[in-house]
């Protein structure tokens, strides 16, 4: 009811989220990159196709020993030096299309599209999870202040007092040994859900606490004060109220989340404590083949390029996103920022 | 103002306390890493695991082992698990690495930093401006690796116009020293670049419509003075803010990757190593001294920011 005497009202005749689409669709940078995202899912939704199809191998397959025929001349995957074969493109018939990986002489083009599987899935995973765990945490501690902020924000604060990729690589460590029980779950070591949970709760903090700014604001407002009048209980106005109020946010936070949660695990891999073979992602890719760059740089800098331009789209699309939903705003979480509100500042 | 300082020190010790024992706890529950097992070697007898476990009190309560352990890395004879040297020696002398590093890197990205936001917020709208833009963006989404790796590729090995890894002492021969930081300063400052650029810019352009601006404006000072004097000046308090941080992060370990990309021999390659073993004593004391410069520019950073901006409430009413 309300929404239609608004539409009535409005010249227009629009939600502000039609409004937000009508910005946004007007972005054509934003949207080209967000294009590019699309793309890039759709290269690595690919994988098994081109696996099963043309380069007849899977991921793990290893072809050391092997020769193949790249237009009419027989070459070996390795060589004796145990340098691994460069791209063929498609002069292999759509093997090696972008050489083997290394001694193991396993198909990079194949490696390359499944690795970007594992990548994109823990940053979507670790930034949905992340978004959730602070957004609860952000609408608890603003909404019922006191010593459930207190609680809340000492937590927050002694995470965020690790340094944080030490953090990660200690967690990393330790659970891919170990694995994790937590009563009924149980997550077996070398599992990439151990990544996606270290990822997704180390930077809780660095979105809860704008967040929680943001709700303690919020709360301050007529429309909460209205809501507590009428009757509504502490859920009702958390997620009746507030959170709806918070969307925008969220939803600019969750996008760059992504791109923040796939270079931590590209750091993480690339180290050796984030994805465990038989898995593999972009990260542990440049981690195996760090130790060829010299004769065999492509091994490196390809699973590079692919976590850069998947990044860079995110971050364009995703700043497109904020100015489409809330041109006023404010909000940047890019790489560690959403770090720039010292205690003193009153909120 | 000596009040506020003495609170916020009184919460550092405060913070280091309850990282230490999180750390401890997070590397006693991993049930692989049992450390005697580990010394003894993998043909060790269990008379000798055991006896190494009875010299080394691995079977005291967990508290028992936390103070002893802290006590060691306070007194400065904390002994690490594997090779066994003394580990606060091995950080004293990773140090330098670490901190040429964190402060040439510093330099050059506070510097770009500041004279790229500067410069597209002077041209909001132009050319100048998007390009920088366009290049913000770009730097921010840069993985370290990515960069790192094709800096090494075609500036080291491909043309050997540098040197692909090591660290020369700055007092051995500073040109050397720079010369081999330059790839990893550069690495590190790109990303912090172009966030800092951006930062400034939509700092820059709020500040723009403020009051004062347009108070100084109508005294008629000049765009240069009205933009470096006023504008700038206002704009740079949250930059203050987000280096501090930063620069702490840095010092805490996320210099790691850097290091261990181009082989500086740091604390954050110490700490990497250590993890890689399950070392625990160096581990717990790389996390504190991590820690310590994380929680160290926290508070400083808010002690700047009092001072910086007297608008800033002190004390608890703040929140």
């Amino acid at each position: 009811m309300a929404s239609e005497l608004h539409a009535e009202a409005s010249p227009t005749g629009s939600s502000p989220w039609g409004l937000a689409l009508r910005r946004l669709r007007r972005n054509r940078v934003a949207l080209a990159f967000g294009g590019l995202f699309v793309l890039i899912v759709l290269f690595v939704l690919a994988a098994p196709l081109w696996a099963d199809h043309v380069a007849d191998t899977g991921p793990n397959q290893t072809h050391t020993l092997e020769k193949i025929e790249v237009d009419g001349e027989r070459r070996e995957v390795v060589n004796v030096e145990g340098k691994p074969i460069g791209p063929v493109w498609l002069g292999g018939g759509g093997k090696f299309f972008l050489g083997a990986d290394g001694r193991l002489g396993r198909d990079e083009m194949v490696r390359l599209m499944y690795g970007g599987r594992a990548s994109l899935f823990i940053g979507f995973a670790a930034a949905l999870m992340t978004t959730v765990l602070a957004t609860i945490l952000a609408l608890l501690a603003g909404y019922y202040r006191g010593w459930v902020d207190t609680v809340i924000s000492r937590t927050l604060d002694l995470i965020w007092a690790f340094p944080v990729l030490l953090l990660g690589i200690g967690l990393g460590i330790a659970l891919a040994l170990g694995g994790l029980a937590i009563g009924p779950v149980e997550i077996p070591s070398g599992s990439i859900w151990i990544t996606v949970l270290i990822i997704g709760g180390v930077l809780v903090p660095y979105m809860a606490r704008p967040l929680r700014g943001q709700v303690l604001s919020l709360r301050e407002k007529e429309f909460v004060e209205a809501s507590v009048a009428q009757g509504a209980g502490p859920l009702r106005v958390m997620f009746g109220e507030l959170l709806p109020n918070l969307s925008s946010t969220i939803i600019v936070f969750f996008t760059l989340g992504i791109a923040n949660a796939m270079l931590f695990e590209a750091a993480l891999s690339f180290l050796g404590v984030g994805v465990q073979p038989p898995d593999t992602s972009w990260g542990s890719m440049i981690g195996d083949g760090f130790n060829l760059i010299s004769s065999a740089p492509l091994l490196t800098i390809l699973p590079g390029t692919m976590i850069f331009l998947t990044v860079l789209a995110v971050n364009v699309f995703g700043d497109g996103l904020r100015d489409a939903l809330d041109p006023h705003s404010k909000v940047l979480l890019e790489a560690h920022s959403g770090m720039a509100e010292p205690e003193g500042t009153a909120i | 103002m000596a009040a506020f300082t003495l609170r916020r020190l009184g919460e550092m010790v405060a913070v280091l306390f309850a990282v230490s024992v999180l750390t401890f706890l997070i590397f006693n529950v991993i049930p692989a890493s049992d450390p005697a097992q580990s010394m003894a070697g993998k043909s060790a007898t269990p008379q000798l695991v055991a006896s190494i476990t009875e010299e080394w009190g691995f079977d005291d309560p967990l508290p028992q082992q936390y103070l002893t352990m802290m006590g060691k890395i306070f007194s400065g004879d904390l002994i690490s698990y594997q090779g066994q040297e003394n580990v606060v020696e091995r950080i004293v002398e990773g140090i330098p690495a670490t901190f040429s590093l964190c402060i040439g890197a510093a330099v050059i990205w506070m510097f770009f930093g500041i004279l790229f936001g500067y410069l597209s917020a002077v041209r909001a709208g132009g050319l100048l401006d998007k390009l920088l833009t366009v290049l913000a963006v770009a730097g921010i989404s840069i993985p370290v690796i990515w960069l790192a790796s094709v800096l090494l590729y075609y500036l080291a090995y491909k043309t050997g116009l540098f040197p692909a890894q090591g660290y020369v002492e700055l007092s051995e021969d500073p040109v050397d020293w720079a010369y081999h930081l330059i790839l990893p300063w550069f690495t590190v400052a790109v990303t912090l670049v172009g966030l800092y650029s951006r930062v400034l810019r939509s700092n820059m352009l709020d500040a723009m419509n403020e009051d004062y601006v347009r108070t100084a404006r109508a005294k008629g000072l000049g765009e240069r003075q009205v933009m470096t004097r006023h504008v700038l000046r206002n704009s740079l308090i949250p930059i203050v803010t987000l280096f501090g941080l930063d620069f702490g992060a840095l010092i805490g370990g996320s210099a790691i990757l850097t290091e261990r990309l181009f082989g500086l021999d740091g604390v954050g390659l110490y700490a990497f190593e250590s993890i890689e073993n399950l070392d625990l004593p160096p581990i717990m004391a790389i996390v504190l001294f991590g820690a310590f410069f994380v929680v160290l520019f926290n508070a400083l950073v808010d002690i700047a920011y009092a001072y910086l901006d007297p608008r800033v409430k002190l004390g608890s009413s703040a929140r």
